[in-house]
């Protein structure tokens, strides 16, 4: 079959455009208002909200685009730019491709980044430095657009690095506040620990392939020959490049920066923290998944991650008291949830968790935002309770987000989470024991949100009377995207609807394992009820049974109290294990964090006191001793002088004089 | 071996070279310093006239005569200095101008 593939600048204009919404909020305004600070926040946002929108309409137009063009061969739109490297045999093109995946990725960045922004004018709207906030919104989805557009591995590295550094600068937005500073620099830290692995990756791959140029590599592994030879070292390339997704997409053991970033503003939590950035590393693993496909042993370490992730992160979730820490667990779980999928080989499974998920993921946390901006700024959900009739429209869509995140039937989440728990035992890969995970944590997914629900919204009023008197419904410019996403998380999933219910509904393709199957081949599962250990529908059935009787009880359960141990004190002391997050953090500082401190203060203490300064100042010591010897022969008279000369020529010409005679 | 007149050209030479020496050493006085090096100046003078003779090559008699030359414009220069001397110190002796002692 013969690849289509269109010449275009469009692509080149898709990632152009928040650019230069950047230099604009960036660096034009801010000379035209004389100060960062003082940009108006209609202004700044509608220019960076501009911008985006506008590359979210090309991004519609390739989307149309590539429909247009033979859709079984997978067509692609190519924008060649310049050779960015060019020496030795090393050439990086700077190339964008626009493909069936990254034009899914593209439209979930630029769409929900557009409704992002709208979000975040009104609820930046009080802030001192909303032109930065903007400039710096815009840049990271400059950067995002680059890591899904790239078609060489280095630009993809580029906006790797970029969403790195927006995500440090976002964090710490408000740098004032020490904790929230140092939040930003444990993200960035972290996540040059999983950068190192896909560095790595990265020169392996050269040394392998010769080349970065992601769609040469696919083209090369479609050779038999190539792929045998590739076989041996795959593991090692594919476990390093998964390091660099374990850092970008918060898996174990380096998800620690996630839950301290909900630091940020809210909207970024939304964007960056939950629906783009954390997804990178899932979006580059099912971008080079025949690479991932050599490799058996990587697929069963990233299945087992993303599982233990999931269930990990999923339980810390249940004992906490920050909505924003709630959700960020919830978070981590969930992307748990696509390396799983991933892992037992549903690369399109994983996308489309990642699309459903950034619907209403991204809607949770702007539901949150637009409580915590309700509440004057209070995010402990103990210190609420009873929102929902002072937050009518916050309430429905926040409702909303929480039954598609808990599979209830209808809502996204349902379509893919379901898709997910059933590959693990559908496909070859599956191994039961990762079902079973998975479905645990599906339970736990219901009951943490509904407990999240139950604890802001239900219940007696606990707001402080001085928030109470601010309380107010959110403005529109908030309320609206909260609704846009609502639909989203509502329809999302007929995107792909599961082969059982659509032979049964008049065979209904699933959309977009179809789109996607250029890039990502599709594996075909077993016929229903052959070969299998339960059938499609009893696993089905099963997962809605317990996601709703899951999220009932917890709906229950927390009206008036906050957590299990209130009702169960045997469970006390795991509770607070949980509570603490199994402690994790402190593990860290106890085996790395302590140890390094020690060891460089003692390197500023001892090691730079006695040895380094020792030097510098021996130098000096051991110069001036001398120097005090050997001046007297200094002694400033003119035939002292002289006499020496004559001594020293004299003694000369003998030498020579000496030397020419033998 | 008897006494050339060519050998006794350089032995006086090195004589006069050895007397100017002394003087440079050992007199106090900068212009007997001064008269000293013009000493050894003429004494290489002489050695080189004396050479030019007994190698019959007129290279060393040219040689003198840009000695002679420099030899002047150096004894200006170190008469200005003498006189620079005498100014700030308020003597010619060489001990007095030792204010650079370590």
């Amino acid at each position: 079959m013969h690849t289509q593939i269109i010449e275009s600048h469009i692509p080149l204009w898709i990632i152009l455009l928040p650019l230069i919404g950047f230099l604009i909020n960036g660096a034009i305004l801010p000379i035209v208002y004389r100060g960062f600070a003082k940009t108006p926040a209609n202004v700044a946002g509608g220019i960076a909200t501009f911008f985006i929108a506008t590359s979210f309409i090309l991004a519609v137009k390739s989307f149309f685009t590539l429909q247009g063009i033979d859709g079984e061969a997978g067509g692609a739109i190519l924008s060649y730019a310049f050779d960015w490297f060019n020496f030795g045999g090393l050439v990086i093109p700077f190339a964008l491709r626009v493909d069936a995946l990254s034009v899914v990725m593209t439209l979930i960045i630029t769409g929900v980044g557009s409704l992002i922004h709208i979000y975040s004018i009104g609820y930046m709207h009080h802030d001192h430095a909303v032109g930065r906030y903007f400039s710096y919104l815009n840049l990271f989805c400059f950067a995002m657009l680059m890591l899904v557009l790239g078609d060489s591995l280095v630009i993809l590295f580029f906006g790797w690095e970029g969403v790195g550094l927006c995500s440090y600068l976002l964090i710490g937005f408000w740098y004032s506040d020490t904790e929230k500073a140092n939040a930003g620099v444990k993200a960035f830290v972290t996540n040059r620990v999983g950068d190192l692995g896909f560095l790595v990756g990265m020169f392996l791959l050269y040394r392998v392939f010769g080349t970065l140029t992601i769609s040469e590599i696919i083209a090369a592994l479609a050779r038999p020959e190539m792929a045998a030879q590739v076989a041996p070292i795959a593991t090692m390339i594919t476990l390093a490049l998964f390091v660099g997704a374990t850092g970008k997409s918060a898996q174990l053991p380096l998800y620690v920066w996630l839950p301290d970033a909900m630091a940020g503003p809210t909207p970024v939590s939304a964007l960056i923290h939950a629906a783009t950035m954390v997804t990178a590393g899932v979006y580059m693993v099912a971008r080079l998944n025949p690479l991932f496909e050599l490799s058996v042993m990587t697929l069963s370490v990233v299945a087992h991650v993303g599982a233990f992730t999931a269930l990990f992160a999923g339980t810390i979730a249940i004992a906490q008291t920050d909505i924003k820490k709630v959700l960020a667990y919830s978070t981590v779980s969930q992307l748990g949830y696509m390396f799983l999928a991933c892992g037992v080989g549903a690369y399109n499974t994983a996308i489309f968790h990642l699309m459903t998920h950034a619907f209403f993921k991204a809607l949770l946390f702007l539901g949150s935002g637009s409580v915590i901006h309700a509440c004057s700024g209070e995010q402990d959900m103990r210190k609420m309770g009873g929102l929902k009739k002072h937050l009518p429209h916050t309430y429905v869509t926040m409702l909303i987000g929480s039954l598609a995140i808990s599979g209830i039937p209808i809502f996204a989440g349902f379509f893919s989470k379901d898709e997910i728990i059933y590959s693990t035992i559908a496909l070859p890969a599956g191994f039961s024991h990762l079902f079973f995970i998975g479905v645990l944590t599906a339970i736990l997914t219901a009951f943490y949100t509904a407990r999240m629900m139950s604890i802001t919204f239900l219940g007696e009023e606990r707001l402080s009377h001085h928030a109470k008197e601010h309380l107010h419904e959110s403005p529109w410019s908030m309320v609206g995207p909260l609704y846009v996403l609502a639909a989203l998380a509502t329809l999302g999933g007929f995107f792909g609807v599961p082969h059982l219910l659509g032979m049964a509904l008049g065979h209904i393709p699933h959309f977009l394992s179809n789109w996607l199957a250029p890039v990502i081949a599709i594996k075909h599962m077993p016929l229903v009820g052959e070969h299998l250990p339960w059938h499609e529908g009893v696993v089905m059935a099963l997962s809605v049974v317990l996601a709703v009787a899951s999220f009932w009880s917890g709906w229950k359960v927390f009206q008036n109290k906050f957590f299990i141990s209130d009702f169960l004190s045997a469970i006390g002391p795991f509770h607070k294990v949980l509570a603490n997050k199994y402690y994790v953090d402190e593990l860290y500082d106890f085996l790395i964090l302590s140890p390094l401190k020690r060891l460089s203060q003692w390197a500023a203490q001892i090691f730079d006191k006695l040895v380094v300064d020792g030097a510098v100042n021996g130098v000096g010591v051991w110069s001036r001793y001398f120097a005090d010897r050997i001046r007297v022969i200094q002694t400033g008279d003119l035939q002292t002088y002289a006499l020496a000369m004559i001594i020293g020529v004299f003694a000369l010409v003998l030498t020579v004089y000496g030397m020419l005679n033998n | 071996m008897y006494i050339t007149n060519e050998l006794f050209i350089q032995i006086l030479a090195a004589f006069l070279f050895m007397m100017g020496m002394l003087i440079v050493v050992q007199r106090r006085n900068t212009i007997m310093v001064l008269m000293g090096i013009e000493l050894m100046l003429n004494a290489a003078n002489l050695s080189m006239v004396g050479f030019s003779h007994y190698l019959s090559q007129i290279d060393g008699q040219v040689q003198v005569f840009f000695t002679i030359t420099i030899a002047a414009a150096e004894s200006a220069v170190g008469l200005s200095i003498l006189i620079n001397l005498f100014r700030n110190f308020g003597s010619s002796k060489t001990g007095e101008a030792s204010i650079l002692r370590g």
